[in-house]
């Protein structure tokens, strides 16, 4: 069992809803990025989302293009990332997923990538662009090092698609709330609840949900229906509008201490701990 | 010759469909769309219908006398695509792309665009089949093709400057993808080249085929045989495929793509030349990116082809080695659209310019009974400023 899978099941058994926050390593800087995720576990961040510069992320909104920007500005690698998840991991314990786009992993070397983010302690690993279509090269390899591949559904795939999406699934299916791209927004869909439903009946792993999740009032929304909430875009803005300030972390640190608080005042849905959907027969 | 894409899109290694999971089920429909179009007979008489009586095609391939004389070598051609309506081999492609949005029912038409002829293109047919159009196009092509667009607002699209990244048309395919995610739903992207995900480079690529496939016909009314070269510039590789398609299983036949050397080495856009395997923007192909997998910044005085990737169909005819790819830089260039324009009274579009400028060293070499054909992919009335900046005020 790997770690993510590990972290879902210890979150069912307390009847908790995860909360995996983003944040693009290197922005604004390394060292910057290694006292916000213990900050971020410290205040009750179940998973950590490592965001990997791209110069090009085209499912990015403008917050997360700037925070790439400014990690990009000092030259922030793959190699760089696997040297601060090495550093984290000599006192953090709670599982850390790099996001990112694949060209940087392409030129990196699939089989490469594969075995230097298992030896540096990277649990799972999620491509915007890279469907599972086009993922088997890398799958084979992440398959190899027991690093689980995070597969995406989103609001326009149909009942049949993420069937197959879903068959390949491990660690936990990553549910895209919005038919957008990434930035905070004030609503989420009136349909996202049932959309998240209807997907997680069907689902062998656990659903987390993703994209324009800017609140708690939203993470609470989502909560209700889904195994754990993903935010992004609202902790890059905190970064944002932090930049050059001492307290950055501190106040990055309060806005997971709302968000997981208003995790915890909810119910969980109902079925969680008892019937995860078995896997699908594909 | 093995039939290409294969069924999941892919060009040998390269091609597919590298794109976030909300554009999947569009690109699966499209291709879906697509494939029953192909075979229907009235979707076919629409579409060459168009492109007799809107495009004006045929266009001309014209023996080019002067400039045949003056290099002294093979006999030249040119495919004259500057004739097409708008000036630019690009509305082969996106009449055929506005016919497919109608049958899906689509309401409105995005495109991204570098030199401005894609983004007329599209806003023009835009016009002429009722949907509304917003096109994408970065700070600094908008300033350095400024008539291109007044002539987009005149055709009443709207024009959405890109000013992330470099601000060309890198950046403005990246603003286009992301406005596609959020309104797929009744939004058609016209991709303006072979470049994207599956199935746009197949599709584009027989759109633009009708170039090669006229070429074709009118060389043998003209010589009574085929040409024995082929030259067309490539910046995502529309013109070329178009071009080059029709007469991929003539082995005899050289074909040559023709990338943007720029001001030289760190300063180009010739990313089969420079470039490495990579993903950009839905498929796998050559990219300009640096050792950490980074999209490199581009140059060339030709905005049309100031792009860091190449259509993954020519990535696989490269390395078979089917085509050759060369560059040419800027200051070539220049010279190449001088040569046309003194010698046939035609003023090549600064990305076609390119190919002029690699036949005029070619040509010479070869002998007197060889026959060359060059793709003027378009006209370069939209060119004149920047020529003007680039050579001085008084250099003409
Ligand atoms: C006249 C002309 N030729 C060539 C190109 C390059 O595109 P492609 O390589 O797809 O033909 C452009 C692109 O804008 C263009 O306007």
């Amino acid at each position: 069992m790997t770690r993510i899978a590990d972290t879902f099941t210890q979150l069912q058994a307390r009847g908790e809803v995860g909360l995996i926050p983003f944040i693009t390593a290197g922005d604004p800087d390394m060292e910057t990025t290694f006292a916000l995720v213990h900050e971020m576990a410290r205040q009750g961040a179940d998973i950590i989302e490592l965001g990997v510069p791209f110069s090009d992320p085209m499912a990015d909104g403008p917050t997360l293009q700037r925070a790439a920007e400014r990690a990009l500005q000092h030259g922030t690698s793959l190699s760089h990332v696997f040297e601060l998840v090495r550093r984290l991991r000599q006192s953090l314990t709670i599982p850390i997923l790099l996001f990112g786009y694949y060209n940087p992993i392409w030129r990196y070397g699939g089989e490469r990538f594969a075995a230097d983010a298992r030896q540096a302690g990277v649990d799972g690993v999620l491509c915007v662009d890279l469907p599972p279509e086009e993922a088997e090269e890398l799958k084979r390899e992440t398959d190899r090092h027991d690093l689980d591949m995070i597969f995406l559904l989103a609001p326009t795939s149909s009942l049949d698609r993420a069937q197959k999406v879903l068959a390949r699934a491990r660690g936990f299916i990553y549910y895209v709330a919005v038919t957008g791209v990434t930035g905070v927004r004030a609503a989420l869909p009136a349909d996202l609840s049932d959309m998240v439903r209807r997907i997680r009946a069907i689902s062998p792993v656990p659903v987390g949900v993703g994209f324009g999740i800017s609140s708690a009032e939203h993470a609470v929304q989502v909560a209700g229906v889904a195994d754990a909430a993903i935010v992004g875009s609202a902790i890059s803005q905190v970064i944002e509008q932090s930049l050059g300030r001492p307290d950055m972390v501190p106040r990055v640190g309060a806005l997971i201490a709302e968000l997981k608080t208003a995790l915890r005042s909810i119910e969980t849905p109902n079925d969680i701990g008892t019937t995860i959907a078995p896997p699908l027969q594909s | 010759m093995p039939k290409l894409p294969d069924k999941h899109g892919h060009f040998g290694f390269y091609g597919g469909r590298y794109v976030a999971e909300t554009l999947m089920p569009a690109l699966l429909e499209l291709e879906e769309v697509y494939c029953q179009c192909r075979r229907d007979s009235t979707f076919k008489r629409e579409l060459r219908a168009l492109q007799r009586e809107y495009i004006g095609r045929p266009t001309p391939l014209t023996f080019a006398a002067r400039l045949t004389e003056r290099l002294g070598g093979a006999k030249v051609y040119l495919k004259r695509e500057d004739l097409c309506h708008t000036g630019a081999h690009k509305i082969n492609n996106t009449i055929g792309q506005a016919l497919l949005a109608k049958r899906m029912g689509k309401e409105r038409l995005i495109a991204e665009t570098g030199a401005g002829q894609h983004g007329v293109a599209t806003a023009t047919v835009a016009a002429l089949l009722g949907f509304s159009c917003e096109v994408f196009m970065g700070c600094e092509d908008t300033v350095r093709q400024a008539p291109n667009v007044f002539r987009m607002r005149l055709l009443g699209a709207t024009l959405r400057e890109v000013a992330s990244g470099s601000q060309t048309l890198k950046d403005a395919m990246n603003e286009a993808l992301r406005d596609w995610i959020t309104h797929v739903a009744h939004t058609f992207y016209v991709i303006g080249t072979v470049a994207g995900p599956h199935p746009y480079p197949m599709l584009v690529r027989d759109f633009q085929s009708v170039i090669g496939r006229e070429t074709k016909k009118q060389i043998v009314q003209h010589e009574g045989r085929l040409p024995d070269y082929l030259i067309a510039c490539v910046g995502g590789g529309s013109n070329a495929m178009g071009l080059f398609a029709p007469f991929l299983p003539e082995t005899a036949i050289h074909m040559v793509a023709v990338e943007a050397g720029g001001l030289g080495a760190g300063q180009n856009a010739a990313s089969m030349a420079n470039g490495y395997a990579g993903v950009l923007h839905g498929s796998k192909t050559y990219v300009l990116q640096d050792e950490t997998g980074q999209i490199s910044a581009t140059h060339s005085l030709a905005p049309g082809l100031d792009y860091p990737g190449v259509g993954p169909e020519l990535s696989y005819w490269n390395d078979q080695q089917r085509i050759r790819c060369v560059t040419v830089q800027d200051a070539q260039a220049v010279e190449g659209m001088r040569l046309l324009a003194e010698t046939e009274g035609i003023i090549p579009a600064l990305e076609s310019a390119h190919a002029v400028a690699y036949a005029a060293t070619l040509v010479p070499q070869l002998p007197a009974t060889a026959i060359v054909v060059i793709n003027v992919s378009g006209r370069g009335d939209k060119d004149l400023q920047s020529v003007a900046s680039f050579l001085g005020e008084n250099a003409l």
